[in-house]
């Protein structure tokens, strides 16, 4: 591995560290704060599960930041990650509300203004409604968990011992739990910009277990939250208690869990395939603000209380933080890596050559008819992506969808299936299926990857798609992943 | 570490229960006391026996009131009700001090009671008794169930009216009395002595039931 990759990662693991220090309290604040649970506990514990969230379940939310902008070197990635941290900090600094998952958008958002890339609107609004649905939501469960628990405690009418002995068991359950949720849901801020240039590689245990490049990735950034939790989180533990409202420890379980089920609720892809498999609506897997479910969760109560001692301006500042935080960190970032491009001449983006060639036109022709204005454009070629966009936009009555797409379907990415590499898909996640198919490929060359694809699936059935929806989603998923494991042993450089 | 913490909670919750046991037994224990020194007089066996058995409660309630202090606080149970619990029991202890303390006097200092006040002094012992075994139940049920003390809190303040009406009745009683001055603030004292222990009860009623709102989750 080339060793300046590891500076530009430090972007992302120190990302990783302001995550922990701050996050980690919203999980086991109030626990430690108030004295229910030990700080070393809760230190592991936390550490444990947030790797754990993180390796297992964080592909789901760092899915949608990648489809938002797809950052495709490690230096672009690690200054989006810089800059999204720097702006945690200093919006910190200055006592703004401010959310790792806010800065992150902001600063992909400034990687494709400043490279020209397009952001996908579809998924914006996505990620921006769900920040508006986070907090909501935290303030349902809060209520509904709140009036619950009130019910349960009444009728169980247990000792006042016996009660602190279960809150303090519960309190580290739920706070494993919000761990996990925060490490699942929270990982793609911290890691989810590296995806598109992962430095690492999969590897597999054939028949025992395999680990996939962007677990690595995700493992990394899991310490990383861990040494924020070990190294920084108790100060702010032992404050976060006095700063919201006052609470009970049987309260203070009722927020953790309400802010878990919230977090869990966007980045489980369990959850989300086994809701499609029920008929039921799903919902999208998007990064959201640990804090926010928490003050969410915080008013819910509140509000069941009869709406006393909620501070309503806290609801207005975090409601402008979703504008100010993606805007700052979207100048930030596109400030930093003009600096990074033009005085540190780094690589910020990898431009590709794009050609309209006869069969990329029959592939988009496929589906719908074509512009007369994109018809005209067959045979052309075009070293960088800015000129094709430049075509692009002189063709009138062009749908954004179509335009998207035809900057996917004429990138020209060429794959040679060499001989002498194929020994390599060994250690990859494949299965022995996958892997004859690619070798019954050996010497052939592809000029698109959608190509590659294309072969492989007409090879063998494995290769091959499930129809598209909800419920087949996760497995189309691994199924683009391992296409993505073969490209990337035979792309050429 | 789970079984440890709710071995460690059964233990507490045993202790808690044995020193309210105490305190009820501290004011019957008390209330014995009184008819023996009414009836009988400071030296019958009965009277000294029952001072016996309430320095030994009285000890007894320090020993445990202390053990659960100190257990609270160095393994910071119940962070957000410690300082009530402790209060609690520190002022259920004075109760028990109090008793105590009332024998003494009446053990060194004998007041020579008429005979015909002997029944009101035995009232308010009798009222002053019931306001702390009711109290004894509230806070008990605090433990438990926070919202259902109301019932029995009623009554300690029901009880402490009660005495103090009797007391009231008793001073008049004294002060119209031929005897000499001395001798009828001696019997005010005891009186008085006695009906501030349902004070303290009624004191102690008032706390819990912030307490209880307090415990609201």
């Amino acid at each position: 591995m080339d060793p300046t990759i590891l500076v530009f990662l430090l972007g992302g693991l120190f990302l990783g560290w302001s995550l922990g220090a701050n996050d980690a309290a919203n999980v086991f604040g109030t626990a430690v704060g108030t004295g229910m649970v030990r700080f070393a506990i809760a230190a592991v514990v936390c550490s444990l599960f947030v790797i754990l969230g993180a390796v297992v379940s964080g592909a789901g939310a760092a899915h949608t930041l990648g489809k938002l902008g797809a950052i495709n070197t490690v230096a672009g990635a690690g200054m989006a990650a810089f800059s999204a941290a720097l702006t945690v900090y200093w919006m910190t600094r200055l006592r703004l509300p401010v959310s790792t998952s806010q800065a992150i958008v902001g600063a992909i958002i400034g990687w494709n203004f400043f490279t020209g890339s397009p952001t996908d609107l579809n998924s914006l609004i996505k990620i921006v409604a769900t920040w508006v649905a986070c907090p909501l939501l935290a303030a349902f469960f809060g209520a509904a968990i709140y009036k619950g628990t009130v019910y349960v405690v009444n009728w169980a009418r247990l000792h006042l011992f016996r009660l602190d002995a279960y809150t303090r068991v519960a309190l580290i359950l739920a706070g494993a739990f919000g761990s996990y949720s925060l490490g699942a849901n929270n990982i793609a801020n911290v890691m989810g910009v590296f995806v598109a240039s992962n430095p690492f590689t999969s590897f597999a245990a054939e028949g025992f277990f395999s680990f996939s490049a962007t677990q690595q990735l995700f493992l990394l950034g899991g310490v990383a939250i861990a040494v924020g939790v070990f190294t920084y989180s108790k100060r702010v533990m032992m404050t976060v208690g006095s700063d919201l409202m006052p609470l009970s420890p049987v309260g203070a379980w009722v927020v953790v869990v309400a802010h878990s089920i919230v977090l869990f609720l966007f980045a489980s892809q369990g959850l989300e395939h086994w809701l499609a498999s029920s008929g039921l609506p799903t919902i999208p897997l998007v990064p959201v603000s640990s804090s926010q479910a928490v003050v969410g969760a915080l008013v819910g109560i509140g509000l069941l209380r009869g709406g006393r001692g909620i501070r309503w301006r806290v609801l207005g500042n975090i409601a402008s933080g979703w504008m100010t935080t993606p805007v700052i960190a979207c100048l930030v970032c596109f400030v930093a890596l003009f600096f990074l491009q033009n005085v540190f001449n780094q690589q910020v983006y990898r431009d590709s050559p794009y050609a309209l060639s006869e069969p990329v036109m029959a592939h988009l022709a496929q589906d719908e008819n074509l512009p007369a204005g994109v018809i005209a454009l067959q045979g052309q070629s075009f070293p960088r992506l800015a000129e094709l966009r430049e075509a692009l936009a002189e063709i009138e009555e062009l749908e954004l969808e179509l335009h998207n797409e035809i900057i996917e379907i004429a990138k020209v990415d060429n794959v040679t299936i060499a001989v002498e590499r194929l020994h390599e898909l060994r250690d990859t996640t494949l299965s022995g299926e996958m892997i004859s198919a690619v070798h019954g490929l050996a010497g052939q060359r592809f000029t698109h990857r959608w190509q590659l694809d294309n072969a492989l699936a007409e090879a063998n059935p494995v290769w091959r798609n499930l129809p598209d929806s909800t419920v087949n989603k996760l497995y189309n998923k691994k199924l683009a992943e391992q296409r993505g494991e073969v490209f990337q042993i035979f792309a050429e450089p | 570490m789970a079984l440890q913490l709710f071995g460690r909670t059964k233990k507490l919750e045993r202790q808690v229960d044995e020193f309210l046991d105490i305190v009820a037994d501290s004011g019957l224990t008390f209330e014995q006391a009184i008819s023996a020194y009414l009836s009988e007089g400071h030296e019958s066996q009965r009277f000294t026996a029952k001072i016996d058995q309430i320095v030994q409660l009285e000890t007894r309630a320090d020993h445990i009131g202390n053990a659960v202090e100190l257990e609270m606080y160095s393994e910071t149970l119940i962070p957000d009700a410690r300082g009530d619990v402790l209060k609690l029991l520190e002022s259920l202890d004075a109760i028990v001090n109090a008793f105590k303390g009332i024998l003494f006097y009446f053990l060194t200092e004998t007041p020579a009671i008429p005979e015909d006040l002997k029944g009101s002094y035995k009232d308010l012992s009798e009222l002053t008794t019931r306001s702390v075994s009711d109290l004894v139940i509230a806070v008990r049920v605090f433990f438990r169930d926070p919202k259902g003390i109301k019932d029995h809190l009623h009554k300690v303040r029901y009880h402490e009216k009660e005495a103090d009406q009797v007391v009231t009745e008793l001073r008049q009683a004294i002060f119209k009395r031929d005897i000499h001055l001395a001798e009828k603030i001696h019997l005010r004292f005891f009186a008085e002595r006695i009906v501030w222990v349902s004070d303290m009860a009624e004191d102690v009623a008032d706390n819990l039931a912030i307490y209880a709102v307090k415990r609201n989750i």
